[in-house]
């Protein structure tokens, strides 16, 4: 899984970092996304998919392929 | 053909239900119909990066074409639905074809209501879709005067984003402050001051008596006792109601919505998520409706989990946010109008700050001003 986030779409929700804190955070200043990891293990994706799902501006885009 | 699972609404919550059930291992048939043309896109940029220029109208667009063909479902675009028959398991579209479903979701958002009478009127102008903001934009480049009947949220978005655009802007309401239904006094005089800071003459108090034309065209804005505001486009922000007349003959519950259980239940198989739905009340008592986008996604995943067997919680704290200026506000909970108001961080003059408001002693909402962290703390601290 890539994991890659728009700065100009974020919203400063932080929804992304309640849903997966070891992946993404939030800059003191504007509460703007940091992302923390470009390539979360395994075990994190199931909330990275979370917190992409969640993200109220769609800032968030990972680079797998959905399971259908 | 019979889908498995027939969304009517392909806007965030419609597309949502849809991604959540695929990544819940969802493998049925999956029909979206959209009225609009476009691809899902998202809302909440229309009055402020689309309307401004800043961002083309494709970077509104939620997912790209590669993620949209992943998800394997059919978008039946352009189209509405006329008719539901809840027992047959059937929905009738505009061009008269006739949708079976096994589960149905119910996602069809809401209709800006307008002025009577103003229908056809030129220069008057609502914003929900991706064509109106493409239109607004193109009047308001050529135009000197803007006048927003309305000064909800939306409304003083666009606003905001006018008088950025050097527009000369005059926002009107009947309420007694900007955003009076949604942040109540405190808030709305700090807003209302920032947008008279920034040159937008701010009517509070004031109604509207009925638009000016000539040859069609619309010239003003007449308020009571009996002035006239020159405007060369008007926008009115004067709230929506939950597309849901095609329902009328449906036998659902309708009221200010389409009425659910706390799962989104509305009937057998149909469920109803996002503006357009009206579920039963949370752990957080709210309003009969949350018109927000956070709400639509956290309701369309909770219902794909229904749809699948899969276990979500479904925590309903009303949050949204809103961009004017140099301002973001974000608000979880609610602010009634007659809630007790508190600064917990920062000052109102710093336009960084966090207030907390309580109702019978229980705090029923936090709102931030560019204090994306520390809201969220006070949030995680009053709210869970």
């Amino acid at each position: 899984m890539m994991v890659t986030v728009e700065e100009d779409k974020c919203v400063a929700g932080g929804q992304c970092v309640v849903a997966a804190p070891a992946v993404f955070d939030q800059r003191d200043e504007d509460g703007v996304v940091i992302l923390l990891q470009e390539n979360p293990p395994a075990a994190e994706f199931e909330r990275v998919r979370t917190a992409a799902t969640l993200c109220p501006a769609a800032a968030i885009r990972l680079a797998e392929s959905l399971r259908s | 053909m019979t889908a498995d699972v027939l969304v009517i609404g392909g806007s965030v919550g419609g597309l949502t239900t849809v991604e959540a059930l695929r990544a819940g291992g969802f493998r049925g048939t999956v029909q979206i119909v959209g009225a609009e043309t476009h691809l899902p896109y998202d809302r909440p940029p229309l009055s402020k990066k689309v309307l401004s220029g800043a961002w083309e109208q494709k970077r509104a667009h939620l997912r790209s074409q590669v993620q949209l063909d992943s998800l394997d479902v059919e978008f039946l675009l352009g189209r509405r639905a006329v008719g539901l028959d809840v027992d047959a398991h059937g929905v009738v579209l505009d061009d008269g074809r006739r949708l079976g479903y096994g589960r149905l979701v119910l996602a069809t958002g809401l209709t800006p209501r307008t002025l009577p009478g103003t229908g056809s009127l030129r220069g008057v102008w609502s914003l929900r879709t991706l064509d109106d903001c493409a239109g607004l934009r193109a009047e308001l480049l050529s135009a000197r005067s803007l006048v927003i009947v309305g000064a909800g949220v939306l409304g003083c978005e666009i606003a905001a984003t006018a008088r950025q655009m050097g527009l000369d802007v005059t926002l009107i309401d009947m309420s007694p402050v900007p955003m009076w239904r949604q942040t109540g006094p405190v808030i709305g005089r700090a807003l209302s001051e920032l947008h008279s800071a920034q040159g937008v003459r701010v009517r509070m108090g004031t109604g509207i008596t009925g638009l000016l034309q000539e040859r069609g065209r619309v010239t003003g804005v007449g308020v009571d006792g009996g002035a006239v505001i020159p405007a060369d486009v008007v926008v009115t922000t004067i709230g929506s109601v939950p597309a849901a007349a095609w329902l009328n003959d449906s036998g659902l519950a309708l009221d200010d919505g389409v009425l659910c259980d706390e799962r989104g239940r509305a009937a057998t198989d149909v469920y109803a998520v996002g503006d357009v739905a009206r579920w039963s009340e949370g752990r957080i008592r709210v309003g009969p409706r949350l018109e927000n986008r956070t709400n639509a996604v956290q309701q369309a995943v909770f219902v794909a989990g229904d749809i699948t067997g899969a276990r979500h919680d479904y925590r309903q704290v009303p949050y949204f946010w809103t961009d004017q200026y140099d301002v973001r506000m974000q608000v979880f909970g609610l602010l009634p109008e007659d809630a007790d108001v508190r600064l917990i961080d920062g000052t109102v003059e710093s336009r960084r700050f966090v207030m907390v408001a309580e109702q019978d002693g229980q705090v029923v909402g936090v709102v931030g001003w560019n204090s994306a962290k520390a809201v969220m703390a006070a949030k995680n601290t009053f709210l869970g």
